[in-house]
Formats: structure tokens, sequence, C-alpha cells
């Protein structure tokens, strides 16, 4: 054997495998990372992505496969071996802890001695240093998720890493806090810091990363250099094939308001909730209304407020087709032709331990005589509906009638929307349509709610998801700390105007969008 | 002044058997824990202190007995509610219900028979003061050592927990092996120390009262110590008025403390909103890895 | 260590093959701790569990020991579908006895046909008021109906125990704490052992089926178990539930009060502590809360009493074995309900 000519890479992955049962989340992925880039980790949901990067991390042990840190060979037991190693990471959905605070936070990932005055200090030093500011007293409920996600980053940055994992972050972040983050990381780069960046937004991985992966079904379908791709090219490769875009900005026939939401307030329902300021929206008939905000802005709670598991203080604080409904619950709602999709699938949308057409029945009951009627559960009823929502969303199972919870993200998230699409209702109110589903099913959703407004329907999307909106919506709200901006007209709205409104900058926005939007193509 | 030295030092000793199973089912709760079977582990030390101190002529053997007797419950409950990811609420039932069953099982050959009591000094004993200790060490622990973080970590998001490469199953196993020590050891002083005897089901609901102490102390263990120095305080007015005043239904008295401690939860739960930032997280939770 | 994987959907197998495991287990259990006894396994084992079906006598008296242990169970297994934790059945079952019995110590002359129909109405509000309180403090004070329910317990036995040797008391019965004997329309009909409690468990075990399986108000209660931001999403009322459920287990609970006092002891007297609430929740597990199920758990647990007394009448052993087995058997439930949801395997550390 002879030596290698050069200094062999930071990490290295061969042939790593790793199994859950039949399925093989991971399928003989190799991967080299280099210190001082930017490597970009992409695929669609379900790819293997988050079982590649655990893997990395010491949460998850590889089923077979060989990694080498500096060119050597090694098994990586447990997280705190990672952080030894100088491995951090960024969860996507972060792993910190609500109840403590910042630093009790940090000191958790942290070796050495518990001194929390001391780190309290260095917290401050480092933060200050990287443009990341933080109040270490500060308790993680009360903190934004912008902030949260740099308590992970400073907890990540105090260990010196010299391999810094995130799994989509810029997913929660306003426009103008991820540039912030995008000069934070370029700085660590700088430094040495080799940085594998999990993302599924091809224009911000084009812009600041040097490699990517490219993952499909466990295997690694192509490496290359995003800078010289197209965002149409890295899609084709993440997806394997084209995706039919969303039919988009139609001419939109003025319908009638079917959905008015007239100065609803309400106060926070739980330790960790958001209060509802003043909220005014219409939508008509014909039409898609998105509602823009970084998560944990008050969209569960406005969400709740539609449907009715939460009624108002007075009746006309929302209406249906003209009609007070806002001291009515859901059922009243959706007699009067609403309907709606929230956004966790299994335990809210779904019973996850019950079986699909028991799922019907959950919000068709009050609705549907051939699925309840006499106070009786009519299950050949409620089976027949599930069959029908089965064909019309291709919804793929293992066998005929499974336990919501058997289903993938996907085809739940198809299974529960076309469960509501399949009454054809005038209004939909919908919170995240798309979120954590691949690509295929993605597009058959958007493509379905879009199709439901043609048809006459007022249809209201919550979403976090910008290139999302942009593909469906005809007009665009924004709402931040509970409170809604104006909507304007999608065609006159910009990620940057949005940005400005998630940030509060309200008068701004509106001054962007009246001079500037047009300009915008 | 000098009167009411006696009345504080009954005080005491009635509240140190909740201070002792309320601290250690404290800790348990502050895991993510739920063990409803304290009233169980604790007769199950009641029985197990008495009959070595009986056996043997030690007390002092004795208190070992009945943490050990507390600590073997709370392994077949870990066993259950940990491994096996069994439902908490249901488990807890099951021990306490073995508990009443077997201590009774056991304790027959005991019953009417004298032992050594554990000496003390006007009624304050190695136990009454361990109890006070044993609060401020949880407190200590809990809020100033990186052990207790853990342990708040852990019952505030399991899963993250295991994210960062904390065994959540084995921080919990120990948390639950310490509670049935100190529900064991909380038995142990009713039958060594408080009435020096055995009596089938002598801890008569001061399991459960220590459960809702746990919650009524929002799972802070000075706040704990006070509630059941509080609640000690009513019993024993109960008692005193009872040899004083006639007419007052003995039975009323006796129903004192239970009332008291369904009006004390009553108090505290009523704000949804603060209770609920108070709970651990996953309080009751089962955690299963996926691997 | 043992590891636990998800299954992806319940397995079918196992929710009828889990209590028969169970049982098995239980039964080995027992023959251990008969050895450690000094009894000799095999001859323990026949005399807990055979020797009591042997005698037609006993046959009938098994069923009258389950009817009350059924008709709590019952509404036991409702309430814990709906993942609300009454444990205060208990205190329920002597609210309804003690509720019923006041009606022949005060009118002891009422001999027709509606004495009987109020006093078993009277039990059953009796139970149903007594769940109320429970109830109503999860709903608007949030306090927790599991420590509340359980407290009640205590508090309803003093004031049964306050009331039978105080005002009720039987002037006659030279001091002893219980009252007059009830007589004729007062007392349940009976054939042989078996009264007319036992038809009205029947009864409610195959209303609760229906209702729990069929109906709409079953789903309903499902759903809010399971997971209850979704029942909340259905519409469903959680608070209404809370009520439903614990009217329902309190009113069959105190219903078996009420046929407890007018079928077997015919008066009232303390102490009163029969147990069959707390014995009732391993009914209820071990009949999978089907309401079904639970009536051959409730045979299943009126066996272990009979068993017990068996081993204490021939073998000389403490009747408290039977509360051991009791413990036991809603252990090994658990235990073996885990394989519904979980392949168990073993695996070596590292």
């Amino acid at each position: 054997m002879t030596p290698a000519p050069k200094t062999p890479p930071l990490l290295e992955a061969r042939n790593l495998v790793k199994a859950f049962g039949p399925l093989r989340a991971n399928d003989g992925v190799d991967l080299t990372v280099a210190a001082g880039e930017i490597h970009a980790l992409l695929g669609e949901n379900g790819a293997g992505k988050s079982t590649l990067v655990k893997m990395l991390y010491g949460a998850l042990q590889p089923t077979s496969g060989e990694l080498f840190w500096h060119g050597e060979a090694l098994t990586i037991a447990n997280p705190a071996a990672a952080r030894a190693l100088g491995i951090g990471m960024v969860f996507q959905h972060f792993s910190l802890f609500e109840a403590l605070t910042a630093v009790e936070n940090i000191a958790l990932a942290l070796p050495g001695d518990f001194d929390l005055a001391a780190l309290s200090g260095r917290i401050a030093t480092l933060s200050a240093d990287y443009g990341l500011p933080l109040e270490p007293s500060a308790t993680i409920a009360d903190l934004s998720v912008g902030e949260r996600q740099r308590v992970e980053i400073v907890r990540c940055l105090l260990q010196n890493p010299r391999l810094l994992i995130l799994d989509e972050p810029t997913s929660v972040l306003t426009p103008q806090e991820a540039e912030q983050l995008f000069i934070t990381l370029q700085r660590l780069a700088a430094e040495g810091c080799a940085i594998l960046y999990i993302s599924h937004r091809l224009e911000e991985v084009r812009r600041i990363c040097q490699r990517a992966t490219i993952l499909r079904h466990g295997k690694v379908v192509a490496a290359c250099d995003p800078r010289q791709e197209t965002p149409a090219s890295l899609a084709r490769l993440m997806v394997g094939g084209d995706i039919h875009a969303v039919r988009a900005h139609r001419d939109v026939a003025e319908g009638p308001v079917r959905l008015r939401v007239h100065e609803l307030s309400l106060p926070p329902d739980g330790p960790f909730s958001v209060a509802l300021q003043d909220i005014s929206l219409e939508v008509r008939g014909g039409e898609v209304l998105c509602i823009a905000g970084v998560a944990g802005n008050g969209q569960s709670e406005l969400f709740d407020a539609l449907s009715g598991e939460r009624v108002a203080d007075y009746a006309h604080a929302v209406e249906i087709d003209g009609l007070p409904a806002g001291r009515h619950g859901v059922n009243w709602r959706r007699k009067h032709g609403a309907a709606f999709v929230p956004e966790e699938r299994l335990g809210h949308g779904a019973v996850p331990m019950f079986h699909l057409s028991d799922n019907v029945v959950l919000t068709r009951h009050a609705v549907d005589h051939t699925v309840a009627a006499n106070r009786r559960v009519l299950r050949p009823g409620a089976r027949a509906i599930a069959d029908r929502v089965i064909a019309a969303f291709d919804v793929r199972k293992g066998k005929p009638d499974p336990e919501a919870r058997a289903l993938s993200g996907g085809n739940l998230q198809k299974y529960v929307v076309g469960r509501e699409m399949d009454r054809n209702p005038g209004v939909l109110v919908v919170n995240q349509p798309t979120w954590g589903v691949d690509a295929g099913a993605a597009a058959t959703i958007r493509q379905a709610l879009v199709d439901l407004a043609t048809r006459g329907a007022a249809v209201l999307v919550i979403s976090q998801d910008l290139d999302e909106i942009f593909d469906i919506a005809d007009r665009i709200a924004v709402i931040a700390r509970g409170e809604l901006s104006a909507a304007h007209a999608a065609r006159d709205m910009t990620p940057e105007m949005i940005g400005l409104y998630m940030a509060g900058m309200d008068e701004a926005a509106a001054q962007a969008a009246g001079e500037g939007g047009h300009a915008h193509p | 002044m000098d009167a009411l030295i006696p009345i504080l030092l009954t005080i005491v000793t009635a509240a140190t058997p909740l201070v002792l199973a309320g601290i250690g089912e404290l800790l348990v709760e502050r895991a993510g824990v739920l063990n409803l079977g304290v009233e169980g582990m604790m007769i199950m030390g009641a029985v197990a202190g008495f009959g070595a101190a009986f056996v043997t002529g030690s007390p002092y053997l004795g208190i070992l007995a009945s943490i050990a007797a507390g600590m073997a419950m709370a392994l077949l409950f870990g066993f259950l509610t940990l491994t096996l990811a069994t439902n908490q609420t249901a488990t807890g039932l099951a021990i306490t219900l073995l508990g009443l069953g077997l201590s009774g099982l056991i304790g027959k050959p005991f019953t009417g028979q004298p032992i050594t009591r554990l000496p003390n000094w006007d009624g304050i004993d190695i136990l009454v003061v361990f109890s006070f200790l044993l609060a401020g060490a949880v407190s200590w622990f809990l809020f100033r050592s990186r052990a207790g973080l853990i342990v708040r970590a852990v019952g505030d998001n399991h899963t993250s927990a295991h994210t960062l490469g904390y065994p959540v199953i084995r921080v919990r196993y120990l948390a639950v092996l310490f509670g049935g020590a100190c529900a064991g050891l909380a038995g142990g002083y009713l039958s060594l120390s408080y009435t020096p005897q055995w009596i089938e089901g002598m801890t008569a609901g001061k399991g459960w009262i220590a459960l809702a102490l746990v919650v009524f102390a929002s799972w802070r263990p000075w706040r704990l110590l006070a509630g059941a120095y509080l609640f000690g305080a009513i019993s024993i007015l109960a008692f005193t008025v009872q040899t004083f005043a006639l007419g007052i239904p003995s039975q009323l008295l006796s129903a004192l403390p239970y009332i008291v401690t369904i009006v004390a939860l009553v108090i505290i739960s009523r704000n949804r909103l603060m209770l609920r930032a108070n709970t651990p997280a996953c309080l009751g939770r089962p955690f299963v890895p996926d691997r | 260590m043992l590891i636990l994987e998800r299954r992806v959907e319940r397995a079918r197998l196992w929710m009828w093959a889990s209590p028969v495991l169970a049982l098995v287990l239980t039964i080995i259990a027992g023959g251990i701790i008969f050895a450690l006894a000094g009894v000799d396994p095999l001859h323990g084992l026949y005399t807990y569990f055979i020797s009591p079906l042997m005698d037609g006598w006993d046959r009938e008296k098994l069923i009258a020991k389950a009817a009350p242990l059924v008709l709590i169970g019952v509404g036991l297994a409702v309430c814990y579908t709906a993942n609300v934790w009454n444990i205060g059945a208990e205190g329920q079952f002597v609210a309804g006895a003690l509720l019923a019995g006041l009606v022949p110590v005060y009118f002891s002359g009422w001999q027709d046909a509606s004495v009987m129909a109020v006093m078993l109405l009277l039990g059953v509000l009796g139970g149903l008021l007594w769940a109320m309180i429970p109830a109503a403090l999860r709903v608007r004070f949030h306090a927790n109906e599991i420590l509340t329910s359980l407290m009640l317990v205590y508090v309803v036995r003093l004031a049964y125990d306050w009331a039978v040797r105080g005002p009720l008391r039987d002037p006659h019965a030279m001091n002893f704490p219980k009252t007059v004997r009830f007589d004729g329309w007062q007392v349940l009909p009976a054939w042989g052992e078996i009264h007319l409690g036992a038809f009205f468990a029947l009864v409610a075990a195959l209303v609760l089926y229906v209702v729990m399986v069929k109906m709409l108000k079953g789903f309903e209660l499902r759903a809010l178990g399971s997971s209850p931001r979704a029942a909340r999403f259905a519409g469903f009322s959680e608070h209404r539930a809370v009520y439903f459920v614990f009217a329902v287990s309190g009113a069959l609970a105190g219903l078996a009060g009420a046929c407890d006092v007018m079928g077997v002891s015919r008066q009232l007297q303390a102490p009163y502590e029969p147990n069959y609430g707390f014995v009732a929740i391993i009914v209820a597990f071990l009949g999978r809360l089907n309401p079904i199920g639970v009536i051959f758990a409730g045979l299943l647990l009126a066996l272990s009493y009979m068993g017990g007394e068996a081993a204490k009448v021939s073998l000389g052993v403490s009747d408290n074995i039977a509360k051991v087995f009791q413990g036991i058997l809603l252990f090994f439930i658990l235990a073996c309900d885990t394989l519904i949801l979980y392949r168990i395997r073993w695996q070596g550390r590292g």
C-alpha cells in the first residue's frame, strides 16, 4: 500500500448502511467532507439525510460500513463521543429543553466543570463575537424559534467544532435572519470548520455551498458543485424526474367573500402559546390566500380559532358564507360548508391508532349520514369514503384499512387532505399542507388546493414554506407575534417583503409592496 | 411557649413519613416518571422494616430492610414501566394493590408483636433529622448539580436528552430506585418509630397524600417540606380537637387529612397555565428510543 | 438487555393471547409462592383454582361474587378507555350501599315493589353523585382525578362508619355497629346464592358493549382516550366525556353497592371494606377494557377471592394470598400487553 499523497479528508464515510427492519434508510452511502468547506446534503423527505447525519453524530449506529476521521477508522458510539471529536449538530426539531434556561441547555452538551456562572460569561463573549445575541438566563420556552436556533448554534460553537452539521436551519428563520446565519457560517468555514448543510432550498445551497451530495432512496445519486448547477437540474437529481409545476397565477374570478375574520383576539391557551391580536381577513370564493410566517407566531392558535376548536368571544369574529360562526364549534362550521386540515397529521388530523375508515368518522360524523346516523357509527359508509379518498389521492398503504400511524408522512397527509377535499367544501383552511412531505405528494396536494379554489371555494393556507406560498397563492398575508399583516396580491410580494413583515416592520413592507412590487418578475 | 414545643414536635413527626415519601416521588416525577405505587412501596417498607427489627432485634437493620423492600418494589415498577414501557398509571396501581396484599401476607405473624423502637429524643429520631436533610440534599442536587440538571432534562424532554446522548432509561431507573428507597424508608419510619408495631394497611393512604403533596409543592423540595408540615399541623390539630371537644364525630376529624388534600389539590390546580408550566413535560409518558 | 421494537400496527394475535399468557404466568408464579409458603405447589394450585369450581353451591357463589366486580369493572373499562382514571369506585360502591340502606332504616314499614326500585335507584344516585365530585374537580379546577377519587374513598368510608355507628344503628343491636336487617321487598330476589345483581351486571356489560363498539358515543370515548387533540378536532367535548364516564362508572358502582347490601349482607354493618372497587380495576384491565371481556375477567377474579378462602380454610394460608395473586395477575397483563405494541428482543450490550 502506498501512503495517500495528500492529507486525508476531515470525515469520510464508506458504504454506510442503516436498516430499520426491512427498510434500508441508508443503503451504501459514501461521503467525504473536507475542512473549511460548506457541503450541502440534498434530498427529498425520506431520502435518508437525517439518518445519515444521526450516524455521523453518534445518535444512531450504522448497520454496516466504515467511518474515517482524519483518515483513521473509528466508530462513534454516542453523541458525547462525536462532540469529543469536534462534531457539533444543530437539529431541525431542536433538541432543547423548554423548561430549562439557555445556559442550562448549553451546559448539558458540554463536558468539564459544572459552573453555570462561568459558562454564562463564555456564552456572552462568544455570542457577541459571532453576532448571535443571546441571554444566558432566559428560559427556552420564552424564546422565539430563531433565538432557540441561536442557542443550539452557540452550544456547538462552544465546543470548538471541526465539523458542524445543520439540519434545515433556515426553515424556521425569516429571510433576514437567514442572511445573518449565512454570514456566521461563512466565517466559521473561513476559520477552517467544515459545515455539512442539509437543506431542500436549492437557491441558498447554490449561494453558500461549494459541494453537494445528493441522496435518493437512501443512496447517493450524485455529487456535484452546486454553483455549476441550476435549481431545476438539482431538483431533477433529487427527485429523479421532473416535478410538474403547479399551475400558478390563474386569472382569479372575483367571487363572494366566503370566509371573513373580523377583529379576532384570543388569549394564550397554554404556557407556551401565543395570543392572537385583532386579526382580520377575507377570503373570496375562487382564491387561495396564504398566510406566511415563522413557526410559533400564532399559526396553530389561528387555525384553532378558524376551525372552532377554540370559539371566539363574539359571533362575527368568524363568518362562513356570511353566517356568524364565531361562537360555534367545529362541527357547526363543517355543517356550513367549511373543512379543516391541521398541521399535525398524527394526533390532531388523525387518531394514530385508528384505522383509516375510523379516521373518516372523526371529521365527518356530524355532516355525513352515510358515516353516522341515529347516534350509531356506520362502518360500511366510512369504509366506502376511505376507499374513495385512497383512490383519488393515490394513497399507498400495505393493507386494505391500516392504522393511520402505519402510513408514511406523505401518504397520510394526502389522505387527511383528501378526506376533506372529498366533501367538496366551500371553505378550506389548511395549516402547513406539505410539511415533511415528499415532493411528489406535495405537488399533488398543492394542485388539489388550487383546483378546489378554481371550483369556487375559498382556500386559506397557513404555511412556512415560501416556495409553496409563491407557488399557489393569489394573495399573501404574514403572521408575526399573533398579529396579521394586510394581505397583498402575490405578484406584488417578494420574499424580502415577507421577511420585513415577519420581523414586524409592517410599514416598510407595505411601502415596498406599494412601490417596488411590480419590479419583481 | 413550653406547651408549644411538644405540639411542634408532634407536627414534625406526623409530617416525616410524608416528607420522606414525597421527596422521593418528587425526584421520580422530575425524571418524568409518575409512580402511583408509592403507597405499595411504603407499606412493603413498613412490614419489611418491622419484620427485620422483630427478627434481629435491631431497629437499624429494620431501616435497611425497609429501604431494600421499597427498592425491590421500585425495581419491579421500573422493569415494567421503563423496560417494557407499560402504562405508568396502571402499573403504579398494580404495585399498590400488590404491596397491600403482600404486606398482609408477610406481616401476619408480626401482628401484635413488640419491637425495640428506634431511639428518639422527645419524638425526634434520626429519620426525622434525615428527612429534613433529604429535602435540602435533593433541592441542591436538582438545582445545583450536573446530575440533577440531567434528571430535569430527562423529565422535560426525553427525546432531546436521548439525542444529546444521555441514557434516559438508566437515569429513570436510578430515579425510580431512589423514590422506592424513600417510600420504603417512610414506611419503615411508620412501623419502627411513629407507631412501633405492625398493623395491616397501616399506611392508610399516606403514600397517596405524598403524591398529592408533590403536585401541591409544584415539584420543589422546600415547598414539599413546608406542605408536609402544614399537613402535619392540620392532622395534629384535628387530633387535639378530638381529645377536647366532644360532639364532633371522630370520623369527621379522621377524614380531615383527606379532605384537606383534595382542597389543596384544587387550590394548586386551579391555575391551569401555572400547573402545566410547572409539571415536568414528559411526566407519565413512556420512552422507547428508535434503534 | 431487553430491547423494544415498535410494531407498525397493533398485533391482533397478542390482543387475544396476552391475557391468556398472563394467566398462565400467574399460575406458574402462584405455584412458586405456594412452594415458598411450604405448600405442595400442585395441591395448592388445585385448592386455589379448581376446588371452588367443583361444587354447585360454590359455582353459584362464584357468580354472586363476580356480579359486583363485573358491574364496577365495565364502568371502569369505559372510564379507562377514555383515559379518565376513576380509581375511587370503592368509594362510589360504599356511597351507593349507604344511600340504599337509608330506606329500610327510616321507612322499615314500606313494603311493596316500589321500595326495591327506590333503593336500587338511591344506590345508583349515591354512586353517581359521589363520582361527580372528582369529575367536577377535574373539569372545573383541573385537579388530578386519580388522587381526588381515591381520597374520597377514605372520606366516604369514614362517613359510612359514622352513620352506621351513629344515626343508622339499630338500637336493639346491643351496640354492635349495624342497622336493622332488611326484609321483604327490601331484599333482592335470589336464586340460591345468585341475586338480581348478576342480572344487572350482564345487562350492563351487554349495553356498554353496544355503546362502545357500535355507537358514536363509544367512538367518541375511544378517540378522547387515544388522542385528545384529534378528538377535540372531531368536535367531541372532553369535559362532557369526563362527566359521562364518571357518571356511568359511579352509577354502576353505586348499583353494585346497593345490590351487595340488599342481596348479600341484608343490612349495613361496620367495618365494610369489600375492596370490590379496587379489584374491579384489575377486572377492567384483564378484560381488555372490553365489556364482554370484563364478564370473563370478573369470573376469574371472583375465583381468586374464593380460592383465597379455600386456601385459608384447607391450607392454612392467609387469605391475603388472594390479593397477592390479583396484584401479580395485573402485572403480567400489563407486561404481556407490551407485546401488542412492541416486539421484544434480547440484545447484548454494545
